[in-house]
């Protein structure tokens, strides 16, 4: 049986990796979250690996460096504007 | 099914470029990263940029920076990787390896966002260095030296910043303060929060001052500052002593100097004049040249122009910054300027370059901006414009090729040679051209001078025995003997002293600088000052080898006798010092030079015509006798002793002597011998060609190699502590001799038929050698049209300008059309045109404005024969030849069908755009070739809806068609194609189809492979049986009627079957398997594959084909990359090999990891588990390991180094 102090150790555990890194989920993480973490991370790994950014750079006949560019700022906002707070609350209501 | 993974030719595009003094004070070189491997390079003198070590790290290196403690004179190189831990290296001179000096281990390792790698910082005075992630995480290391003058590194201090993007870091300079390190960085938190978008066009970026407190062992920041939103690049200014300090930031048409409490000082970058209003331009690469009084920056802008930036200033007061035109060259990842006086480029797509600088680029015509004259208007500040013109301040000294990007590989045997050719489409825009590879080493003829008569033998001789370079060559006849000397010209001379009247066998500088002549009848000693001393042979025989060193001369007469000859170091004569009958004619000799330090060479290797090898004693008094003897499975025609580099590529311990034997029936046999009891050990054999070897001692990188004549020439030379035998891109040379002069400092001189020729290897260490047809946009899938052998080349470039829309080239084209007396059809057809248009780059059009065209070239001539531009703005997406069932051409409905007929499909897309793709409208063009496959005529087009055409195959006179997620099959007709069923829920986009019988292998974008089949009677496609992982398939290739070997764009193989019963099943089903895909398991079809084989290989597959690389060999696996490397995979044909390979690399992942600290097991199974394929470039580093090591895991595996690296050579020489 978990005791209280228990699950406060687990929350706990849990924020500190939350903090740590970056992307780690939690039960109320809604699809934007997760999508948004997934671009972000994809990014990331596109602009590491120099054959996926020359790769994107022979398709749309740019250069390395702007193809890097584009893709760090793309991290900004890599799926758009966030949902607006009311159609969530609408959407759990729906559910 | 097992495979042995192995890398033909490495991949030759560049990441990142380094320069630093890596291996000596002063030593001008330039670390580069070529995605996993290391590579140092140096340019020699002839400013030719050459490898001088290049080490596979298993690992993905994201950043480089070179580091110099104070003090020091010598760089460290800190290395950014996937490996989530910080490497310094340090280069060893001696040994020419990399040493990791530190590797501390900071958290999770891979490519992520958070894993620092990305960006690496130094501070200038080596005191301290930062690595950063892309987001938050950025970690300080303090770097200092030990009592013992080693580098040390302390743990690390944190500078993270969550939600905060990171585009730039670098070190400043300021002398001898505490180190600070400045960072470009964005803040996402509050974008993700407001649903109404006005965060995220507030967001703004900083310019922030980390400061590592070197007293206080913290690290804070400083200083932040919002600037320009495009900033993109920092880079340092010179502080302290030599400069105001602070950075440079380079924004998107801006660079703007940066300082704490200092104002910004901003200058427009230049921009051509035929730019698009709405492009921006970004610089890319930059370069810092630092002198006490004059320092500048050459930074280069996205399209390739080199601008150099210089700032005036009085104390820490920046008071102007400007930005001159220097020059254009192609875009370059990075560039780095060397103290000599040269700059290297290390180009994105393309040949990579090494310049010399011959202008300071202070000439006044050239357009300069400057922030004094900045102008402010409402549209904002004003530009300046510029054109582009040919090199003024740079030339160029050489380069170095580079295939990337490949974008299409086919191998086939078009041309009816030996082996296969491999042709390959590479490089981008203006620089993209067809390559042509053929195993072997390419060859430079330097002189072809014809001779009199038919030579037997040639030979060049020094005139002292320190020259450097050759003074005589002797050419022997059949009875007559021609001597030439080598200066400005090649002229024939008669001072050398060699009797011209006979014919020689053999030549030799001796020792005291004088020369020896061998003929029939005897010896001729030419002594420095002309005198002669003959030794004539007693009676009437003749002599029939002879071999030689610098002191010690041997000669083998008619029956069997042997005699040795020693030069007595004080009277200068040649002695008589052995002699032995050995009672069978000899038919070769061969004395190793003399070990240094020693006096003699211990060792005669005599070859007979009883089929033996024998290995005899020169020590005195030994009277020749047998050492060691090799029976033969053929008569021996020629015999060479090599000195080995010893493993480990260890130069300072010795390595072994080895016996080259050239036998008549065409084979060389390669033993060791023991450098003391003369014993012959470890032999190895190699089929060379149809005429039997004659084997020639030359240099190559300074170091004596053998040289085989076969009905090919083969170059054989120690690289890298391994053997390597290649055979040379030439025809066959009857005899041959090493040859070095001023122009030539390691090349050869041989005989063809009645020509003397000079050649010299280049590129000594290149598996291919490569011939390249120019193209015009870059090349995106390549064809073989089986029956005329014509290779066909679909083009497109995507924002670029059609050639018909180009007006600035149809005034030069038209130009050119008259000067010649006719049309010139593009620009790659004119050498200077398309090197201007390589130099500066095609001009950059509208996003989604397509540019094209079809081309047929013939592979003999390697020109083309016909090209057409496609028109209506469309991009080439998929191309096939198609057997098609023709319409019946009578009118009224005959029903007779017109036949079949070859014809080549090509899909189009209208207005392509990507991200996320999307086309106006997609087509697809049927051609068909006539005048004999010389020209292609557009038969029709037919509008296709529902995405773009990925891919196109043929099935039983029909087409099938992947359009989009669709899967389509049309019937030919005589307007249009006429659509007749389709499958419309794959899901992604089709970028595959192969046919094998009724079954139809489908690769999506994303999916995996999907296989197929078509149900005639209902007319329907259905799937019954598809794979478990999402792969992201760029090329499938069929290996048999269930199996499929696929490449994906994260870099992994696969080789996937489906499962015996399931294919017996599908076979014996009524329903072919219908009626259970209605079914269905797991939201997919009712079977699935099994993966047999994964492999990460670590770069984007391109195309996987299948070819037996060598006559008569086994097929293999061939994939290209877009990194420009070719591997293959073996597959093994014995369970002995498996468990050897397997338990090599098991030992050597333990014994020797990564260079770059990235854990091998994992780099292999980065994507998926690795499986079923050993890694055949790490057991290839078992050859550059210390002997110890090597010794250590031979013994564990039972065997000894030699058995081994023989294990080794022979999987080598099975696959090329």
């Amino acid at each position: 049986m978990a005791t209280l102090s228990d699950r406060l150790n687990i929350n706990s555990q849990i924020e500190h990796l939350q903090a740590k890194y970056v992307g780690t989920g939690h039960a109320d993480f809604t699809k934007f979250e997760w999508a948004l973490n997934i671009h972000r991370d994809s990014y990331a790994s596109y602009v590491g690996h120099h054959n996926m950014v020359s790769y994107f750079g022979v398709v749309e006949n740019e250069s390395i460096g702007r193809v890097k560019y584009e893709f760090v700022q793309r991290m900004l906002l890599p799926c758009g504007l966030p949902p607006k707070a009311q159609d969530q609350s609408e959407d759990e209501e729906e559910k | 099914m097992f495979l042995y993974s192995l890398t033909l030719s490495r991949a030759s595009g560049i990441q990142s470029a380094v320069y630093g003094n890596f291996s000596a004070p002063k030593a001008q070189e330039v670390v580069v990263s070529r995605g996993k491997i290391l590579e140092l390079l140096r340019p020699n003198e002839n400013g030719k940029m050459q490898t001088v070590v290049a080490t596979e790290v298993f690992g993905c290196i994201r950043s480089m920076a070179a580091v110099r403690l104070t003090g020091s004179n010598l760089d460290h190189l800190v290395v950014g990787s996937d490996s989530g831990r910080i490497i310094l290296l340090k280069f060893n001179k001696d040994k020419g390896v990399w040493v990791k000096v530190h590797q501390e281990t900071f958290g999770r390792s891979g490519c992520r966002r958070i894993v620092p790698g990305q960006y690496i910082a130094v501070d200038p005075k080596g005191r301290a260095c930062m690595i950063g992630a892309v987001e938050k995480q950025k970690f300080v290391y303090v770097l200092n030296r030990d009592a013992a003058a080693n580098l040390t590194i302390s743990s690390p201090l944190e500078a993270h910043k969550s939600h905060h993007i990171t585009f730039s870091i670098c070190g400043m300079d300021c002398g001898f303060d505490n180190p600070i390190f400045a960072a470009i960085e964005l803040d996402y938190s509050e974008a993700d929060q407001d649903p109404t978008g006005e965060a995220a066009s507030m967001a703004q970026k900083h310019l922030t001052f980390y400061e590592m407190d070197l007293g206080l062992n913290n690290v804070v920041r400083k200083w932040t500052e919002p600037i320009d939103n495009g900033a993109n690049l920092l880079v340092a200014v010179p502080g302290g002593a030599d400069g105001p300090g602070g950075v440079l930031v380079c924004a998107e048409n801006f660079i703007i100097y940066k300082n704490q409490d200092h104002e910004e000082v901003r200058a427009v970058i230049p921009r051509r004049s035929d730019l698009p209003g709405d492009r921006g331009v970004l610089i890319v690469s930059y370069a810092t040249h630092k002198k006490k009084a004059y320092s500048f920056f050459l930074v280069q802008s996205e399209y390739g122009d080199i601008y150099k930036v210089t700032l005036s200033y009085e104390g820490e007061a920046v008071t102007e910054l400007k930005i001159k035109y220097f020059d254009t060259i192609p875009p370059c990842t990075s560039i780095a300027v060397l103290k000599t006086g040269f700059l290297f480029a290390a180009s994105e797509y393309g040949n990579h370059a090494l310049y010399q600088f011959v202008g300071t680029g202070e000439d006044d015509e050239d357009v300069e901006s400057s922030s004094a004259t900045l102008v402010q208007t409402e549209e904002g500040f004003q530009p300046v414009f510029f054109e582009p013109r040919p090199l003024k301040n740079l030339l160029l000294i050489d380069e170095m090729a580079s295939l990337m990007p490949i974008t299409d590989m086919k191998v086939a045997n078009l041309l009816n040679e030996e082996i296969p050719q491999i042709y390959a489409l590479c490089g981008r825009g203006p620089r993209a051209s067809l390559s042509v590879l053929r195993p072997g080493l390419a060859v430079t003829e330097l002189a072809v001078s014809p001779l009199p008569g038919a030579p037997t033998a040639v030979w060049t001789v020094r005139r002292n025995a320190t020259d450097e370079f050759d003074a005589f060559i002797v050419v022997s006849f059949a009875n007559a003997t021609l001597v030439f000397s080598i200066g400005e010209e090649v002229k024939e001379t008669n001072e050398s002293g060699f009797l011209g009247t006979v014919p020689t066998l053999h030549t030799q500088l001796l020792a005291d600088n004088s020369m020896l002549q061998v003929y029939p009848g005897g010896l001729r000693h030419i002594k420095p000052d002309r005198r002669i001393n003959e030794w004539k042979v007693p009676g009437r025989r003749n002599i029939k080898a002879a071999a030689s060193n610098e002191k010690q001369v041997a000669i083998a007469l008619q029956g069997g006798e042997v005699t040795v000859f020693e030069l007595e170091s004080g009277s200068g004569l040649l002695v008589e010092a052995e002699k032995r009958e050995l009672g069978e004619d000899v038919s070769c000799l061969e004395i190793p030079p003399v070990p240094e330090g020693l006096v003699r060479s211990s060792f005669l290797a005599v070859g007979t015509y009883d089929q033996t090898v024998r290995v005899l004693s020169l020590d005195p008094g030994q009277g020749l006798k047998n050492l060691s003897m090799q029976a033969l499975n053929s008569v021996p025609e020629s015999i060479l002793m090599l000195y080995n580099s010893g493993p480990g590529a260890d130069r300072s311990t010795e390595g072994g002597l080895f016996l080259h034997v050239g036998l008549q029936n065409g084979i060389l046999i390669r033993s060791e011998v023991d450098r003391l009891s003369g014993q012959l050990t470890d032999s190895r054999t190699r089929f060379l060609g149809t005429k039997p070897p004659k084997l020639f001692a030359a240099s190559v990188r300074g170091s004596r190699c053998m040289l085989a004549l076969s009905s090919r020439p083969w170059l054989g030379y120690n690289d890298q502590g391994r053997f390597n035998l290649s055979p040379l891109s030439y025809e066959a040379l009857d005899y041959a001799s090493g040859f070095a002069s001023d122009q030539c400092p390691e090349g050869f001189v041989a005989v063809v038929k009645s020509t003397l020729r000079i050649l010299a290897v280049e590129n000594v260490g290149d598996a291919f050698n490569t011939q390249a047809c120019r193209l015009r946009y870059t090349p995106r899938r390549l064809l073989i049209h089986p029956d005329t052998r014509l290779l066909l080349i679909a083009e497109s470039d995507h924002a670029a300008i059609p050639l018909a829309e180009r007006e600035d080239l149809q005034a030069k084209l038209a130009a050119l059309a008259e000067e010649e007396g006719g049309p010139v059809q593009g620009v790659e057809f004119n050498d200077e045109l398309a090197a201007l248009e390589e130099q500066f780059g095609a001009p950059k059009g509208q996003p989604g404005q397509w540019a094209g065209c079809l081309r047929l070239v013939d592979p003999a001539t390697l020109s083309t024969v016909f090209v057409t531009e496609i028109d209506g703005n469309e991009a080439i997406t998929a191309m096939a030849l198609v057997d098609l069932h023709m319409p019946p051409s009578g009118g009224g409905g005959g029903g007779a069908e017109g036949g079949v007929e070859k014809l080549l499909v090509v899909g189009c897309a209208k207005g392509l755009r990507y991200m996320p793709t999307d086309c106006e409208a997609a087509y697809i063009r049927v051609y068909r070739l006539v005048d004999g496959g010389k020209r292609l005529e557009l038969v029709h087009k037919t509008v296709v809806d529902g995405g773009v055409p990925g891919a196109l195959c043929g099935l039983k006179g029909r087409l099938l068609a992947g359009v989009g997620p669709t899967l389509r099959l049309y019937d030919m007709g005589k307007k249009k194609l006429l659509r007749k069923c389709e499958y419309n829920r794959l899901p992604h986009q089709i970028m595959t189809i192969t046919v094998q019988g009724p079954r139809i292998f489908v690769g999506d974008a994303q999916e995996s492979v999907h296989l197929m089949r078509f149900k005639k009677a209902d007319n329907a496609f259905y799937i019954f049986a598809d794979d478990i992982a999402p792969r992201y398939l760029t090329s499938l290739l069929p290996l048999d009627y269930d199996t499929v070997a696929a490449g994906d764009k994260f870099g992994n193989v696969v080789v996937l079957r489906l499962p015996r019963e399931a294919s017996q099943q599908v076979e014996d089903d009524p329903t072919g398997g219908k009626m259970a895909a209605a079914s269905g398991r797991l939201n997919g079809a009712p079977h699935k594959l099994e993966e047999l084989v994964k492999f990460h290989v670590g770069d984007t597959i391109t195309s996987l084909q299948r070819a037996e690389m060598q006559a008569g060999g086994q097929e293999v696996l061939l994939y290209s990359t877009v990194l420009g490397g070719i591997g293959v995979l073996y597959p093994f044909t014995n369970r002995e090999d498996v468990d050897f390979f397997s338990h090599l690399e098991m030992h050597l992942r333990q014994e020797h990891p990564p260079l770059c600290g990235r854990d091998h097991l994992a780099f292999r199974s980065a994507y998926f588990p690795v499986r079923s394929c050993v890694d055949g470039d790490l057991c290839g580093q078992y050859a550059s390991i210390p002997a110890k090591k090597q010794q250590m895991i031979a013994e564990a595996m039972d065997r000894t180094p030699g058995e081994v690296l023989k294990k080794l050579e022979d999987i080598r020489n099975k696959i090329l």
